[in-house]
């Protein structure tokens, strides 16, 4: 087990934004030669924490204990010389360079004011055996697989300074064997008596190398916890926010009762695949009838949402759309079928900033035209007003800036953009992120309507546990990129969700 | 929204480079004398601002298809030499043998195969550019160096390095004629702003290219071509590089392929810039025509001052550097905070 | 440092392939293009393009662009001509003046570029017309130089034997290519110059000093162009405000057709060298003909530019990487 000396202790720090609360009074405290792991839904305030321990943000409140003595930071590099390095997602090397340039660049050695290759050499190729590894180090790192450029990157941090480690979702890019690789190296690491930082949102992984985990929700300390003793259902309504009850909890509330009428398969996906994105699925989109994709961060639902609407191609899969083959290779495809998706990054791959209300709510419809179908301009304005109203949009008026637009109505004009071209089927991934209670509840209102009255299929994806219960017919519920099991009806609450994310077999 | 709104907003835009434009032709109207006098002489319209209209010419023609390139993230720096080949090709169709050095004339060539060709070509030069950005996926600024660089060589081989003079009445009409009084080019220019605006405005054309330029991935979310937008505003921009070369070769009678269209490229980029069209997003040719007429009109001033007219380089780099400062975030956080620590006092 | 077939090194390779097929089928069609001469003709005609080569690499390199070196050249040498022969200042202070304001030029760009986030096309252009500007300021026609020590230096040079000899231009541009490669293989400012280039996010999270290298990378550029303003006055015994319109271009495709992406990261002055060399052959090889005219070398130039950048463009695209990905792994696995 992991060593008893405590090397860094953070007791209460906040964070503040503009508009948000990102960190409340959290509490953490990390001993030399463990495994800790950090973990949290979207917004919990598990980056915010890393960014203000590692001097990229300055904390507003609280404080930081480095071996007793207090600790501040502030500039991101100044942390290796206290000790702490960190290591992202995004693999932080030059990719030209050799694996050896980059564990030393910036700190090369020098010999009568040259730099000594030679000594690179050398020195790097015994920084990598500490981790177990044999690689050539005068390759270019671009040469060698992602899993092994992580190590690189760990390699550098570790050479420059010891004492604590974080890594942040270092998995994500790996497959299973790399993942073994990387914890053997861990574990190597931990026995050096190294303090470890894990960030990872896969419950699997969490359970198999972490010695303790830290929870956050909505930026708060839910609680910190030793991993042995935590059960897989007790971590994951934490993490969820929810009670964990044996008895029956809330039940859904969109079948209720009711007969579950034989539905129209509208789209059908078999055996739909993509390498390191989402292992094979099945799914039914039925008309009038809303999907939920349930599953914790990374589970693979806005990957499914891109392949279903044709960002991403599949290596495998066969798709049928109203009974007949069909292949979504582009999202101008899936529009001709009319298709549309709200996507996770609204402001990146939803609205176009520079533009007015009005054009980005016509552009979907206007691209399906072509160009010189041109809507005219009365019409562009009758429909952008009904929508206006319709969605209770709040907006100076058709010709505003959407980027002045708050978030919740910047969600509104996506909404109103696709509703605008009369969809069949409609992807929304996190619809209510960000976005005020009043404007969930129209939202969610909205989507059933839509599929009731409207007859629409829907495919709705939140990573909010009570929104995808109250809104959905049926719902599908992934983990870590596999599809587990589909619930309908009476079926559909939240205990048994919970505790199928939670199961031990899978795969 | 309501139409007076939609004008206020774009008046806004173009309110900078309006206010230097009258700035500069106010300078003239105190300083220099007759600047703003215009005569009338065989029913033609003469004068300095018609000058300046004329001169300038070609470099609005640049501007409007670089304005479109510059809305969708793009540049296009081979326009001067796509001017080289279409002068170039328009000599040598009037006078094919000249270059073998047979100084007569044959039959007089139809004005229709004249022009036709040298924009035809210009056309797939556009395509060309349009292509290696769309397909191949390579950048603007180094796709079109390409071309920048082996067209001009194109042009010499075309006049096989010799300036080729000709004499061709109706061709030479787009030089030096006059339409309704004022100076072909300008019509020229006139008609290809109407043509502008009613493939952008009136279609979808215009919406889809802000947005391809502003937001490329959200674009194509929505559906839009991208490739198909991005390959037509560079065929576009070549057809206004043939035009423009047209003009220059008509206006003096030959085809010079080493000097034709010479750094014009920056000069329409300098327009446009000033101009206020944005890169990637949304553009004005309006803009774009009058920030060529702040430029014309500087040149011009400073010719009449007695000042080599090699000095507006200076005027054009300072004015550039102003413009872009202005746009750049850091700049303005810089002085706002200095302005609103001045406010503290 | 060995050499290896991998995305980094591809194109300097072709690069070579290229140099010496031209030469080969010179030697082979012409009598005399295989001479000592020819080869030190190479090194003194394109001494001043060089030189500016040498700096572009390094801009390049980094990431960025730079469209003023050929005003700045032309500025410095009518800067030169003026002080010499309508002021009568000393050579050597002249040469010194010209560099210090080659230094001040490139650092004022580079801070624009780095402070204000400007794009490098952008404020290397405002550059372009400025110097080119000031020149005019300098003076409107071709201003001749004439002193003793411009005489001394013209006529020094190193006899190389078979009546071949190596001028003064031709040493400093020499000189200045082996001050290149030692910069970008032994210094951490070379080294940090690739870093930037292949990645600027991580270069600043892994604490590299990317504003002061960036400022730098444009000071020494254009101090080089002031440098290669003063070797073009030594050759042309003039300073002409209208020289090297349209030199950038060459170096430009000098330094890409050497090796280097334009995308920056990676690339290497050795590289650069022979890109030079290369476009020198293509005009020794056009004067040989005889017949061909010299805009042929534009057309090839932009041939082998097309080529090249084609060729980058293959190997740094998605399909050729998953390509390369597949085979590491299936190594990976089987040495595991």
């Amino acid at each position: 087990m992991g060593g008893s000396e405590i090397i860094v202790q953070i007791k209460g720090l906040s964070k503040r934004f503009p508009g948000v609360m990102a960190l409340s009074n959290v509490d953490l405290e990390l001993k030399r030669g463990e495994i800790h792991g950090l973990m949290g839904e979207n917004g919990a305030g598990k980056s915010t924490l890393i960014k203000v321990l590692t001097g990229l943000y300055s904390r507003d409140a609280g404080e930081i204990f480095l071996e007793n003595e207090p600790f501040e930071l502030h500039s991101p590099e100044e942390a290796p010389t206290f000790g702490i390095s960190t290591v992202y997602q995004e693999i932080n090397l030059i990719p030209a360079l050799s694996v050896a340039e980059n564990i030393y660049i910036g700190r090369e050695p020098t010999r009568f004011g040259r730099i000594d290759w030679k000594s690179i050499t050398a020195r790097a190729k015994k920084a990598i055996k500490k981790l177990d590894l044999d690689i050539d180090v005068t390759l270019p790192v671009s040469s060698f697989s992602v899993a092994i450029q992580q190590l690189v990157a760990i390699t550098r941090a570790l050479d420059i300074s010891g004492k604590v480690l974080v890594l942040d979702e270092p998995t994500s890019s790996l497959d299973t064997a790399e993942v073994e690789q990387l914890f053997s190296v861990m574990r190597k690491l931990k026995d050096d008596g190294i303090a470890i930082l894990f960030i990872t949102h896969f419950i699997d992984q969490a359970y198999e190398i972490t010695d303790r985990i830290t929870v956050l929700r909505n930026g708060e300390l839910v609680g910190q916890f030793e991993t042995e003793k935590l059960p897989r259902i007790e971590l994951i309504a934490k993490m969820l926010g929810r009670d964990v009850t044996e008895s029956q909890g809330e039940s859904g509330t969109a079948s209720g009762t009711e007969t579950i009428k034989e539905k129209e398969v509208f789209y059908q996906i078999r055996g739909m695949e993509r390498q390191g994105s989402i292992s094979a699925f099945d799914l039914d989109i039925c008309t009038g009838e809303v999907l939920g994709l349930a599953g914790l961060l990374g589970s693979g639902r806005t990957e499914i949402a891109r392949l279903l609407f044709g960002i991403d191609r599949p290596q495998k899969g066969e798709t049928r759309l109203e009974g007949s083959a069909v292949s979504i290779s582009s999202p101008r495809k899936a529009i001709g079928h009319y298709f549309g998706f709200c996507p996770e990054d609204r402001k990146t791959e939803g609205i176009i900033s520079d533009l007015t209300v009005r054009e980005n709510i016509i552009l979907a419809i206007q691209a399906r035209n072509g160009i010189f179908n041109i809507i005219p301009r009365k019409k562009q304005d009758e429909i952008v007003n009904k929508f206006i109203k319709a969605l209770d949009i709040k907006t100076p008026g058709a010709e505003q800036i959407v980027n002045n637009l708050s978030g919740g109505n910047q969600q509104k004009v996506i909404i109103a953009r696709w509703l605008a071209s009369n969809p069949k089927f409609l992807i929304l991934d996190e619809p209510t992120r960000g976005i005020d209670v009043g404007a969930k509840a129209e939202i969610q209102k909205l989507i059933k309507s839509l599929s009731r009255e409207e007859g629409m299929a829907i495919l709705f994806i939140s990573s909010e546990l009570e929104e995808v219960i109250r809104c959905s017919d049926r719902v599908a519920v992934l983990r870590d990129r596999n599809k587990l099991a589909e619930l309908t009806g009476d079926q559909i609450e939240e205990n048994a969700i919970m505790h199928i994310i939670a199961s031990e077999d899978v795969q | 929204m309501s139409a007076p709104r939609i004008i206020n907003e774009n008046f806004q835009r173009l309110l900078w480079p309006l206010v230097a434009l009258g700035l500069i032709l106010l300078f003239n109207f105190l300083f220099t004398p007759g600047f703003i006098n215009l005569e009338i002489k065989d029913g033609h319209l003469f004068g300095s601002m018609i000058d300046i209209l004329n001169r300038g010419a070609p470099v609005m023609l640049l501007s409007i298809g670089m304005t479109l390139v510059f809305a969708t993230g793009g540049i296009d720096l081979s326009v001067g030499a796509v001017i080289a080949i279409s002068g170039a090709l328009a000599a040598t169709i009037i006078r094919p043998d000249y270059v073998k050095g047979v100084l007569e004339y044959g039959e007089l060539r139809p004005l229709l195969v004249v022009v036709s060709i040298p924009l035809i070509v210009s056309i797939i030069a556009g395509l060309w550019n349009g292509m290696l950005v769309a397909y191949v996926g390579i950048q603007p600024i180094i796709a079109t160096l390409i071309l920048m660089v082996a067209g001009r060589g194109i042009a010499q081989l075309i006049t096989k390095g010799q300036i080729v003079v000709f004499i061709h009445e109706p061709f030479q009409f787009i030089g030096s004629g006059f339409l309704f009084g004022l100076p072909f080019p300008i019509s020229i220019v006139l008609f290809m702003c109407a043509i502008a605006y009613f493939l952008t405005r009136k279609t979808a054309l215009g919406m889809f290219i802000e947005a391809v330029g502003a937001n490329p991935v959200a674009s194509r979310f929505m559906g839009v071509r991208e490739r198909w937008i991005k390959i037509s505003v560079y065929m576009f921009c070549g057809l206004c590089s043939g035009i423009a070369g047209l003009i220059i070769c008509a206006d003096i009678k030959a085809a010079d392929a080493n000097n034709a269209g010479f750094l014009l490229e920056l000069d329409a980029i300098a327009s446009v810039i000033i101009g206020g069209t944005m890169w990637g997003g949304r553009y004005t040719i309006l803009g774009s025509i009058i920030g060529t007429l702040i430029i014309q009109s500087l040149t011009t001033t400073i010719l009449t001052r007695g000042i080599a007219p090699e000095i507006t380089l200076v005027f054009k780099a300072v004015v550039i550097i102003c413009v872009a400062l202005v746009q750049s975030e850091n700049f303005r956080q810089i002085f706002s905070s200095r302005l609103a620590k001045l406010k503290a006092r | 440092m060995k050499l290896r077939l991998n995305q980094k090194n591809i194109p300097i390779l072709a690069t070579i392939a290229v140099f010496i097929l031209i030469y080969m089928v010179g030697s082979i069609m012409y009598s005399g293009f295989f001479s000592l001469r020819v080869f030190t003709n190479l090194f003194i005609d394109n001494a001043f393009a060089g030189v500016i080569a040498v700096g572009m690499t390094f801009v390049i390199i980094s990431g960025g662009i730079d469209l003023s070196v050929g005003s700045v050249v032309a500025f410095v040498g009518v800067l030169t001509a003026k002080l010499i022969h309508v002021y009568h200042v000393h050579p050597l202070a002249v040469m010194l003046i010209a560099l210090l304001f080659g230094a001040v030029f490139g650092f004022s760009m580079g801070c624009l570029i780095h402070f204000f986030d400007l794009p490098p096309f952008l404020v290397t252009l405002v550059g372009y017309f400025l110097a080119r500007g000031l020149a005019f300021l300098i003076s409107l026609d071709a201003i001749p130089i004439k002193h003793p020590l411009v005489d001394k230096i013209v006529d020094f040079g190193i006899p190389l034997g078979f009546r071949a000899w190596l001028p003064a231009v031709g040493i400093i541009f020499i000189i200045i290519v082996l001050l290149g490669i030692y910069l970008s293989h032994f210094t951490k400012f070379g080294r940090n110059v690739y870093a930037i280039g292949g990645n600027e996010h991580s270069a600043i999270l892994m604490g590299l000093p990317v504003g002061r290298t960036k400022v730098l990378v444009y000071t020494l550029n254009s101090a080089l162009c002031a440098l290669a303003g003063l070797v073009y006055s030594l050759y042309t015994l003039s300073g002409y405000p209208l020289a090297c319109v349209g030199l950038e271009l060459d170096v430009i495709a000098a330094v890409v057709i050497g090796g280097t992406l334009l995308a920056g990261g990676a690339g290497y002055v050795e590289g650069t060298l022979i890109g030079v060399l290369i476009l020198g052959l293509i005009q020794t090889f056009i004067t040989f003909q005889g017949t061909l005219s010299s805009w042929w070398t534009m057309i090839v130039i932009g041939i082998l530019l097309f080529i090249f950048i084609l060729l980058q463009r293959y190997l740094s695209s998605t399909s050729f990487t998953t390509k390369r990905q597949k085979i590491k792994k299936m190594v990976e696995i089987q040495s595991a």
